[in-house]
């Protein structure tokens, strides 16, 4: 038998048809659906006359325009509420099932499909949204899709795809205290760039990787599309088996054991060929603060803003400026020194349970810096924020001045009322720093929950293995 | 969808290199449930010096006029020239939209981010990759030629320089084929409906817990 990596088994078990140029229509075993890039899909299918081809792969959520306050009144903006409110209606048409906002498991579409097992191993998983890779975590296919592709998983339950290569990063030995998955796929994507996996399934692997809880592999896979790859993926081990059991969507009984025995083999063959491999030493990675307006451009927390002029490719080092006038950074400026306006800790990357606890454990008995302007936390979904509050974690967030949200994307795309002031700076700890992307003129630093937290506490950044 | 055969177009250049898709269009524009209507909000927050927001009147708006799409020699671009990879990010269909929405039908680039890239082919746009060596040849020429016009056929896989310089470049067969008789390609996969159905079968008794 050829040895195969985890993505070509996923790939293969797949295949409804394929061409000799490798054309392939490959099956989707799960599509999530949220109210942003869905409208036009559901038109289309209505302008062409089709119908769903399965609606039971189909799961919905509304997240990205949803308020984080309260929801009891509805939606203010009329433009949203139009949005969520055509989601909620497109699924009633077609049964397809929905989370609607007033529903406890309402939710980041990319935290409540793991949450809810309606992501599972070995599964293609597809969602009109780049950061799909998440769900990568459990050694499912996940990628985000355009909107044309949406309407065509819902009328075919298929993709046109061509094969991706195969690409490894291998996370040698351990992180030290204070660093997180967060931390290692910054690092990472500051070595490979944000197209440095352009063409390419990442599979994430080696002992780092082994030894992060399945939110820790969430956070890494969710942002292998900041590096351009197609999708990341993590071996299913008895994590991913533990994190999926008993879950509502999960199987159940002797399916249960059917598919427990299936999933063993969800993970590359000793003897497998890469593309390409990149290793890295977790010893050497530190937390991360990004400084420019791209993922990549990101040092470590003792590290300085790098001066463009030290750059020899000139588009780069144009784009190195660009980034520092908008950042409004000079180079040579030591990270610690650089002070916030605000700090968000939510989005798809870093808002699940175990990332409100390492915030919460930072935060304890301190209070957040006079200078800030605003500190929130916005839970990934209803179920993380009643969890978080059965533990007394907004208790801990809200005597240190935060404010403790309603779910959804908030301040990490600013589509809702969430978002920075032109000017205003903000340690995040979503996935993109790009121009604009929290508010016009808004300043991003991408950052893990404890060090956004302790960034919270002390109005600039610090490094979180020297906190007490 | 619209076939794309051959085009000659106005150039417009944008010399930058990670253009993401917030920048395309940015996420405010994002609320609309139609597919139409982007394109005065094409690089909104580079275009003009206002914050904007769905449903203002942009022809009032206060225009950056550094911004090169403002730039007079530059209106009826049909052809956007921009560095590596442009349109990487979110995977909103929106910034296709929005390009087209404006008159753009052909994006080159020495590379694309996969998303954008795809979801041009569903709109009856062509992204096109060339070398960066022959994109700054384009950059330069584009800068110093006022009118400064490529003629871009997918047929023969070429992109014409005003001063005869041809350049080739690549496309997946199937997707050019799509492109050139502006095929719908759900019609095409529903063609294979059998295997589809054949494909499901054999899953439902291979596991059977991906089907509830």
């Amino acid at each position: 038998m050829i040895a195969k990596t985890l993505y070509d088994k996923v790939w293969d078990a797949h295949v409804v048809r394929s061409d000799p140029d490798g054309t392939t229509l490959l099956y989707i075993d799960r599509h999530l659906v949220h109210e942003v890039t869905s409208p036009q899909a559901f038109e289309g299918l209505r302008l062409a006359n089709r119908r769903p081809w399965r609606i039971d792969a189909a799961l919905a959520v509304a997240d990205h325009n949803v308020p984080t306050t309260d929801r009891s009144q509805g939606i203010d903006d009329p433009v949203s509420r139009i949005q969520v409110e055509a989601l909620d209606s497109n699924c009633q048409e077609y049964g397809i099932t929905v989370f609607d906002m007033h529903d406890l498991r309402q939710g980041i579409v990319h935290v409540i499909g793991p949450e809810q097992g309606a992501t599972l191993p070995g599964m293609t998983v597809v969602c009109g949204d780049s950061h799909t890779t998440t769900h990568g975590a459990f050694g499912a296919l996940a990628f985000g899709i355009g909107t044309s592709e949406v309407e065509h998983v819902l009328a075919t339950q298929c993709l046109i795809q061509k094969k991706s290569g195969n690409m490894r990063i291998m996370v040698d030995n351990q992180v030290g205290v204070g660093v997180t998955g967060k931390d290692i796929v910054l690092a990472v994507i500051g070595e490979i760039g944000m197209a440095g996996g352009t063409g390419h399934t990442l599979e994430f692997a080696g002992d780092a990787i082994r030894a992060l809880s399945m939110e820790g592999r969430m956070t890494v896979c969710n942002m292998s599309i900041e590096a351009g790859a197609r999708a990341g993926l993590i071996a299913v081990d008895d994590k991913t088996i533990d994190y999926v059991r008993g879950r509502p969507f999960a199987p159940k009984g002797r399916l249960w054991e059917q598919a427990v025995q299936a999933w063993q083999d969800l993970k590359s063959d000793d003897d497998a060929v890469f593309d390409r491999t990149v290793h890295f030493d977790a010893t050497t990675i530190k937390p991360q603060v990004t400084w420019g307006t791209s993922p990549e451009m990101v040092v470590p927390i003792d590290g300085r803003v790098p001066d463009p002029e030290k750059e020899d490719d000139a588009i780069k080092r144009e784009g190195m400026q660009r980034a520092l006038e908008y950042m409004g950074l000079q180079p040579g400026k030591a990270l610690e020194d650089i002070p916030l306006d605000k700090v968000f800790i939510g989005s798809c990357t870093n808002a699940r349970i175990e990332d409100l606890r390492a915030a919460a454990n930072v935060i304890r008995g301190h209070k957040v810096a006079a200078s800030l302007k605003q500190a929130m936390v916005v839970p990934g979904s209803g179920l993380v924020k009643q969890q978080a509050e059965s533990e007394g974690l907004d208790k801990i967030f809200r005597e240190a001045g935060f404010e403790w949200r309603e779910p959804g994307c908030s301040m990490c795309l600013a589509m809702n009322a969430d978002r920075l002031e032109s000017g205003e700076r903000c340690a995040s700890t979503s996935n993109r720093n790009f121009e604009g992307r929290q508010g016009q003129g808004g300043r991003t630093h991408l950052v893990s929950p404890a060090m956004a937290a302790a960034a919270a506490i002390a109005g600039h950044f610090v490094d979180v293995r020297e906190w007490d | 969808m619209q076939k794309f055969e051959k085009l000659t177009g106005l150039v417009v250049p944008i010399d930058r290199s990670n253009v993401d898709t917030d920048a395309i269009i940015p996420k405010q524009f994002l609320k609309s449930i139609h597919r139409t209507g982007f394109g005065p909000n094409l690089f909104d927050a580079w275009r003009y010096l206002d914050h904007g927001e769905p449903g203002m009147d942009n022809s009032k708006r206060p225009l950056n006029a550094d911004f090169v799409l403002n730039d007079e020699r530059y209106q009826g671009a049909q052809i956007l020239i921009a560095r590596t990879n442009f349109g990487c990010g979110s995977s909103r269909e929106h910034a296709v939209w929005a390009l087209q929405d404006y008159g753009i039908r052909a994006v080159v680039a020495p590379s694309f981010a996969d998303i954008f890239y795809n979801n041009c082919f569903k709109n009856g746009m062509l992204p096109v990759v060339l070398e960066e060596n022959d994109m700054d040849q384009l950059f330069k020429e584009a800068e110093a030629t006022p009118g400064y016009s490529l003629d871009v056929d997918l047929s023969a896989q070429t992109v014409m320089t005003p001063g005869d310089d041809v350049f080739r470049f690549n496309v997946d067969g199937f997707r050019k084929q799509c492109l050139l008789d502006g095929l719908d390609d759900i019609g095409l996969t529903l063609q294979h409906r059998q295997h589809i159905e054949a494909y499901e079968q054999r899953r439902r008794s291979e596991a059977p817990w991906l089907f509830r």
